[in-house]
């Protein structure tokens, strides 16, 4: 008898083997546009409302191809994105500041909580027409829907990260050695952006979103707009074809913001597999 | 020897909004000397805590005074070492930039911090996981490491909040050693809390007995062990016995008093 023990091969669940379930969340998405090209076929789905993958694909090809009709399609993915990351960056630093003075100052927190309660309960993108009206069909009222929407997401990951810090951590960086300026930048802050940096996808969304949005209700380019456009010419292939684009960058974004959110929680604890 | 700890008659009031006022230590004095290694023992609630976090400076005392080397203590000191019960490293920084902390907020040179960092890390063992984040440590590690962090600027005096007490039994006697060891030849007075009378005898060169709060002062013991010691043989040896039994009568009427009030207000 030899003295080493033979481990059992392990059996791996099928949840775990990646190619499995790879392999199963492509089949899904084939078996849902199979299903709505065959309901489209059979006449189940009616393709003036609802089109048809093998309409909207080809359509979507067609805006990419040089000389299209239809206007510049780079032209729109740019202004979207650029609103988006615009709203974006601008909301997240105006939640951090104002999160942070809120936090750190008891009175200030005080006197504008209604207020902002009261700005949080309206639901944002009613103000939209507000923004196209006040900021003009161009960029700004994208960006400042945006921000409205990013703003509040952001101001409230840091104002709790930064009222609730374990005051632990405050305490012993002070017998350390820490001014307040180290406390801020050492333990307020950290904690802060691991809070902010957990809301950074659907922060993001919601940039992505206020721009889309406030483009359909007003503008002169866009993703949003092109949907508008295709709406207006009861042409629902195009609809989709906007919205399936859409729905592709905003997975681009969120697979980016992914992979920055790994990067940066790199302390973090983190149940082993 | 002078005393490097000294309070006089302090006593402290904590008032919490929107609930009485509570007096959690009343008229303490205390002195620690120089080198001392003093331990303070007491029922939960006692006001421990209170005591170290007022000499620490990290709260006001309502009344009496507190030095520290005859500088009273008017804002936090940081010229003492602070181990904190729970964890305080900071969670997103490696253990070798948590270790560093202190001499960076003293303004120190890269270089200098380096060469001051390093045999801390290799005296606590740390040096193969300066790179590792606190949450990828054991739970003695991470003592260990904050052991590092507060004696790398070489305090004088050491302050010590039950910082074992979350400890297994093993690790914990490892620790204890670890403790006595660095604190050895070092001449560092060591204020150490803790609710454990048997690791208060065994470390300790006085050790004192405070009532159910609000804390006073109950009892003062010298304690008569050779050093160096090994406290897991500690215990065996002759006057451990009778110190304890002496130490654990005054303890045991106060620790029930505690129990006794906390079931008269609940109910
Ligand atoms: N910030 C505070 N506000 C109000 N009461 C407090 C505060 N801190 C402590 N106390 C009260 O003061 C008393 C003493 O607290 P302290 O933490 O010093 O006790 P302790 O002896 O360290 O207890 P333990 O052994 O459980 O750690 C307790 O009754 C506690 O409820
Ligand atoms: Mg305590």
């Amino acid at each position: 008898m030899s003295d080493t023990v033979t481990l059992g091969v392990e059996r791996i669940p099928l949840a775990r083997r990646d190619w499995f379930v790879r392999a199963l969340q492509l089949g899904v998405i084939l078996f849902f546009i199979g299903a709505w090209e065959g309901l489209g076929r059979a006449g189940v789905l009616d393709p003036f409302y609802y089109s048809r993958p093998s309409l909207f694909l080809p359509r979507i090809a067609e805006w990419f191809a040089p000389g299209s009709t239809a206007g510049d399609i780079w032209l729109d993915i740019r202004v979207t994105l650029t609103e988006t990351v615009l709203g974006f960056v601008i909301g997240t630093l105006l939640g951090l500041i104002v999160g942070y003075a809120f936090a750190r100052n008891r009175l200030l927190g005080l006197a504008f909580d209604p207020l902002l309660s009261m700005f949080n309960a309206i639901p944002r993108l009613v103000l939209a027409p507000v923004f196209i009206l006040a900021f003009g069909i161009d960029l700004a009222s994208k960006v400042a829907l945006g921000v409205t929407l990013v703003f509040f997401i952001v101001f409230f990951a840091t104002f709790a990260a930064v009222r609730d810090v374990d005051q632990t951590l405050v305490d012993n960086v002070r017998i350390l050695g820490a001014r307040r300026r180290d406390v801020t930048f050492e333990v307020l802050l950290p904690a802060a952006f691991s809070a902010i940096v957990a809301s950074l996808r659907t922060s993001a969304g919601f940039a992505f979103a206020g721009a889309v949005v406030a483009e359909y209700i007003g503008s002169n380019a866009g993703l949003g707009r092109r949907i508008a456009t295709a709406e207006a010419f009861f042409d629902s292939t195009g609809v989709f074809g906007g919205i399936v684009l859409i729905a592709l960058l905003a997975l681009l974004l969120d697979s980016l913001l992914q992979l920055a959110e790994g990067r940066s929680s790199r302390w973090k604890p983190r149940r082993e597999r | 020897m002078p005393p490097s700890i000294t309070l006089r008659g302090v006593s402290k009031v904590y008032r919490p909004p929107k609930k009485p006022p509570y007096l959690a230590i009343d008229g303490v004095d205390l002195d620690v000397d120089q080198g001392r290694f003093v331990s303070v023992v007491g029922p939960s609630g006692c006001g421990k805590s209170t005591i170290l976090a007022l000499v620490a400076g990290l709260i006001t005392a309502t009344s009496g005074t507190i030095t520290i080397r005859d500088d009273p203590v008017r804002a936090v000191r940081t010229d003492v070492g602070f181990l904190f019960q729970r964890d305080a490293l900071l969670p997103w920084r490696t253990v070798r930039e948590n270790v560093s902390l202190a001499l960076r907020f003293r303004g120190l040179g890269r270089r200098e911090i380096a060469d001051r960092v390093d045999p801390w890390l290799a005296r606590v063992r740390l040096a193969p996981f300066a790179d590792n984040f606190p949450h990828e440590l054991s739970g003695g590690m991470r003592k260990r490491a904050q052991l590092a962090q507060s004696l790398v600027v070489d305090p004088s005096v050491l302050l010590m909040d039950e910082p074992f007490s979350a400890l297994d039994v093993q690790t914990r006697n490892l620790m204890e050693n670890e403790l006595l060891e660095l604190w050895g030849a070092s001449g560092k007075t060591v204020l150490f809390i803790t609710h454990d009378l048997e690791e208060a005898i065994a470390l300790s060169d006085e050790l004192v007995v405070m009532t159910a709060g609000p804390g006073r002062i109950k009892a003062r013991y010298p304690v008569p062990l050779p050093r160096p010691r090994n406290v897991s043989e500690v215990r065996f040896a002759p006057g451990f016995v009778s110190l304890y039994e002496r130490a654990w009568s005054d303890l045991r009427d106060e620790v029930l008093r505690s129990y006794e009030r906390s079931l008269r207000s609940a109910s």
